[in-house]
């Protein structure tokens, strides 16, 4: 089980030229990777919650077109960090966000920095589906275009990004039915669609498949696998061998601070911290 | 065996089920007797000229109909609720989209519901003192009626509102707000027309409260038997009609009263219907 | 790289300020509806206060509220038959009408088979729907007339209560109670119930669990935690009574003196301003006597208003406190 991420990840970029239509300009495209993703690095990153400090003090990089996942057991702050990078957190009322984070080398907190166009910049899939209840399928994957006011050719677009999430041949001819109509993985994929709609450069996926049966967190981690040749993933999970699966590099973290943050085979076969290998080898959840 | 409850304890049981019964009963007796008296007195003075004919202000003869009072009714209440509908709405989006905890929301909240206490004689009054006594757009008028209606309605229509606003699952919001849509846009696009049924309902019912009200009327729009369109006028109506015509000698203007009152509650009732349609038609989730 | 991370840094802060302009516009448009909404109660009080003014000047507040005289044509203004008419019809209204608006919530919550709650519900619920002027109708035509015999018995049979015997009037004093108790019955009634579904199942099934018969599980475990909620539930119902209007004036016979049985005529102070509100429109101390009665009014308003909070919010509190641990167990 251990081996198997670093092979995939080994043959990732050979197959994915093929498997991934490109979106811009492919001529300026490297060869192996069809888009370049961003580097987001978090730099003394803390997060409160009123005045409990949820996240003290990260730091780590994530890769372009890699696939992070942020492990550990439930409460130890994963998500939170994760919201804070496209500044999600701050939503939440009378929670706030200290240090930084930056997408390349452009600091998403920086005073003259509009919240709206990092959220467009960095997707984000949630735990659960959670499609507009009053919008057709075709609305809810052209909702993020018109909700983020670009114009164009939605329908191309559309069609593009349902391709994307997998979820074209299921749903191509009942577009105008709802989207809550949808089983709960397809939801999620429908909802996975409408986030690469927008076209960013990085995707958050905060738990994605925990709400979904086996087969159809299958079909989301084959995606995840296919969505890093185009974005950086950052994928929070707690399902330890989802992360295996998925993940180029893993970070473990506990009790709001970043344990050990190295390569997936690493964390679950050699780790150095000796919390992360009571964590991966089940000592305590 | 199982032993018996004893038989004091048993009877207590079976008096106080039917005292509670009983109260019930007595409850509903009123509405029997109201709808039951409405029909036998008001069915006879509704005829086609009932509807077609203003009153004629005579002490002899046929008293005439009661087209200006529900033409007027139709309008002043129909304005009332195009401004307190609106307002009432504004005032609920900003209590659940942006003041959530803090304590000038808490403030509008208390003020919000002292609105709701205050009896809607006084509203007519303030109209009286601020719209009427000062002479602005002529003396009595029907548009002043309608504040004085809306003061009424807006604060049932704010806390209708605010509770199917919050009804509005968190993670649309989220969803939303994630895809790089700005505040307004998730507003009206995602919140608005998600909890729109709710609103509607809530408002309608708000409409309905507002339409049997007599006493703000009595000190704004007056009242007139011709029938007028223009709101600018002094204006029947049917509450105010049925209090003058209640104290009245006369069987017959008596007998329009039963009349008025029959078509005001039928108004009422439709409105009221209409309302929980709606509602029962929305429960999508 | 290098070009993508120029290109990345621009476009974060690509949105013009111009775009942002919805977002700010919304916030602060919706803040000042709030904030009007604040202003409007405030201007609403110094308007009915600065407009009585010359008649508490004149009688001084003391004298106004508490002098015993209301004759407009002697320029006699003295509210405490209008204080006290509105105090007997609301206490009335609440003696009737809350015993059976919490009957029936509790019937409908804890008693009736599931297939009548909801009919049952909307049943009650339609009494609000019915207009005041239609009660006031309904009273003077059927409810007077019908009910005078009975009264006149009563009065009778029972002279040695207080506040009872001597000859029934048409319109009195009881009649306006009545018919205030069954305005105020669906709202006292519809908030009981809602206080009542909030205590735990738990609760109740610990009741019944050890042996209870349902009413003995109603008064062991319903009543006792919902006791604020109905407390508030009846001060609002307090509220309405005290400020409605039409019914009363149609049906107390606006007679401004302190009679001496509930069955005596008597006024109210909001039939006061409805009743002689055209002929004091050419008399200023006259309308400002009336402005006073309203600013009386609504200040009792305010305070009832205030009480039912408290007692409507210290049951939430109660349940928020109890929820968790009836949820933990």
């Amino acid at each position: 089980m251990s081996t198997e991420p670093t092979e995939r990840a080994a043959q990732a970029p050979a197959e994915a030229v093929p498997a991934v239509t490109p979106r811009t300009a492919g001529a300026k495209a490297p060869a192996e990777i069809v888009s370049p993703g961003r580097t987001v690095t978090l730099d003394g990153l803390k997060a409160f919650y009123g005045s409990s400090e949820a996240v003290r003090g990260i730091s780590l990089t994530y890769a372009a077109n890699e696939v992070t996942a942020m492990i550990g057991p439930s409460g130890c702050g994963k998500s939170t960090v994760v919201r804070c990078i496209n500044r999600m957190h701050e939503e939440i009322p009378g929670a706030h966000a200290e240090g930084s984070v930056l997408l390349d080398d452009a600091d998403v907190y920086a005073a003259d920095v509009d919240v709206v166009a990092v959220r467009r910049q960095i997707g984000m899939v949630f735990q659960k589906p959670n499609p507009f209840p009053t919008m057709s399928i075709f609305d809810n994957v052209a909702a993020g275009l018109r909700l983020s006011g670009r114009r164009g050719d939605v329908k191309d677009r559309v069609e593009q990004s349902l391709r994307g999430a997998g979820l074209w041949e299921e749903v191509k001819d009942r577009l105008s039915q709802p989207g809550i109509g949808l089983s709960g993985g397809q939801q999620q994929r429908l909802c996975i669609a409408r986030t690469i709609a927008v076209e960013p450069e990085v995707i958050i996926m905060d738990e994605p498949a925990s709400a979904l049966d086996p087969i159809s967190t299958l079909k989301i981690e084959e995606l995840v696998e296919q969505l890093k040749t185009r974005y950086t993933i950052i994928i929070v999970t707690h399902n330890m061998q989802q992360a295996a699966r998925v993940a180029d590099k893993t970070a473990f973290m506990l009790s709001g601070e970043l344990v050990e943050f190295a390569e997936t085979e690493k964390i679950f076969t050699n780790p150095d911290d000796s919390r992360t290998e009571d964590y991966v080898t089940g000592k305590f959840g | 065996m199982i032993a018996p409850v004893a038989a004091r304890r048993r009877r207590t049981d079976q008096v106080m089920r039917a005292v509670l019964l009983g109260g019930t009963l007595v409850a509903l007796v009123p509405l029997v007797f109201v709808v039951y008296y409405l029909f036998k007195q008001g069915i006879g003075a509704i005829s086609w000229d009932f509807f077609t004919t203003d009153p004629t202000g005579r002490f002899l003869g046929p008293p005439g109909g009661v087209k200006s009072a529900i033409v007027g009714t139709i309008m002043i209440v129909g304005l009332a609720a195009l401004i307190a509908i609106p307002l009432g709405i504004g005032v609920a989006l900003y209590l659940v989209e942006y003041g959530k905890q803090n304590v000038f929301s808490n403030v509008v909240r208390y003020f919000v519901d002292v609105m709701t206490g205050v009896p809607s004689i006084v509203f007519g009054l303030f109209i009286y003192i601020v719209l009427v006594l000062t002479g602005i757009g002529g003396n009595f008028a029907g548009w002043k009626g309608s504040i004085a209606l809306a003061l009424l309605m807006l604060p049932v229509v704010t806390r209708s509102a605010e509770v199917v606003l919050g009804l509005v699952p968190n993670s649309l919001r989220e969803a939303a707000l994630a895809l790089g849509a700005p505040r307004w846009k998730v507003v009206f696009r995602i919140v608005l027309p998600t909890a729109l049924p709710g609103l509607i309902t809530g408002s309608m019912l708000a409409v309905a409260r507002g339409a049997g009200e007599t006493a703000p009327l009595l000190f704004t729009a007056f009242a007139v038997n011709a029938t007028t369109w223009n709101l600018g006028e002094q204006m029947n109506s049917l509450p105010i009609q049925i209090f003058n015509d209640v104290r009245q000698p006369q069987a017959n203007i008596v007998e329009r009263a039963w009349g008025s009152a029959l078509t005001l509650v039928a108004m009422i009732l439709i409105l009221t219907l209409i309302a929980r349609l709606i509602q029962r038609r929305s429960r999508f989730a | 790289m290098a070009t993508g991370t120029v290109a990345s840094g621009d476009r974060i802060a690509s949105r013009s300020p111009l775009s942002r302009l919805p977002d700010r516009l919304l916030r602060w448009v919706l803040t000042g509806l709030a904030a009007a909404i604040l202003l409007l109660i405030a201007f609403f009080f110094i308007r009915l206060a600065t407009e009585s003014e010359p008649v508490f000047s004149k009688y001084g507040v003391i004298d106004f509220v508490f002098s015993d005289e209301w004759v407009p044509s002697q320029e006699l203004y003295g509210a405490l038959p209008l204080l006290v008419g509105t105090i007997i019809t609301s206490v009335i209204a609440l003696a009737i009408g809350v015993p059976v608006a919490v009957a029936s919530a509790l019937y409908i919550t804890e008693l009736a088979p599931q297939r009548l709650k909801q009919p049952l519900t909307i049943l009650v619920e339609l009494l609000a729907a019915v207009p005041s002027v239609v009660y006031g109708l309904w009273g003077v035509f059927v409810l007077i007339p019908k009910l005078r015999p009975a009264e006149q018995w009563f009065s009778d049979t029972f002279a040695f209560l207080p506040f009872v015997g001597g000859d029934v009037a048409g319109p009195n004093s009881f009649i306006a109670g009545l018919i205030l108790a069954i305005m105020i019955l669906p709202i006292v009634s519809a908030i009981s119930r809602e206080v009542m579904a909030t205590v735990p199942v738990e609760q109740k099934e610990a009741a019944l669990a050890l042996g209870a018969t349902r009413w003995e599980m109603i008064r062991m475990a319903v009543l006792p935690y919902s006791r604020a909620g109905i407390s508030g539930a009846a001060m609002l119902g307090l509220g309405r009574a005290i400020g409605e209007t039409i019914a009363a004036t149609l049906v107390i016979g606006n007679a401004a003196v302190i009679g001496d049985s509930i069955f005596s005529q008597g006024y109210t102070l909001a039939a006061v301003i409805a009743n002689e509100f055209g002929e004091a429109a050419s008399d200023p101390t006259h309308r400002a006597a009336l402005i006073a009665a309203g600013l009386v009014l609504f200040v009792l308003t305010l305070i009832v208003n205030a009480l039912a909070r408290y007692f409507v919010l210290r049951s939430e509190r109660a349940t928020a406190r109890r929820v968790p641990k009836g949820m933990a167990g």
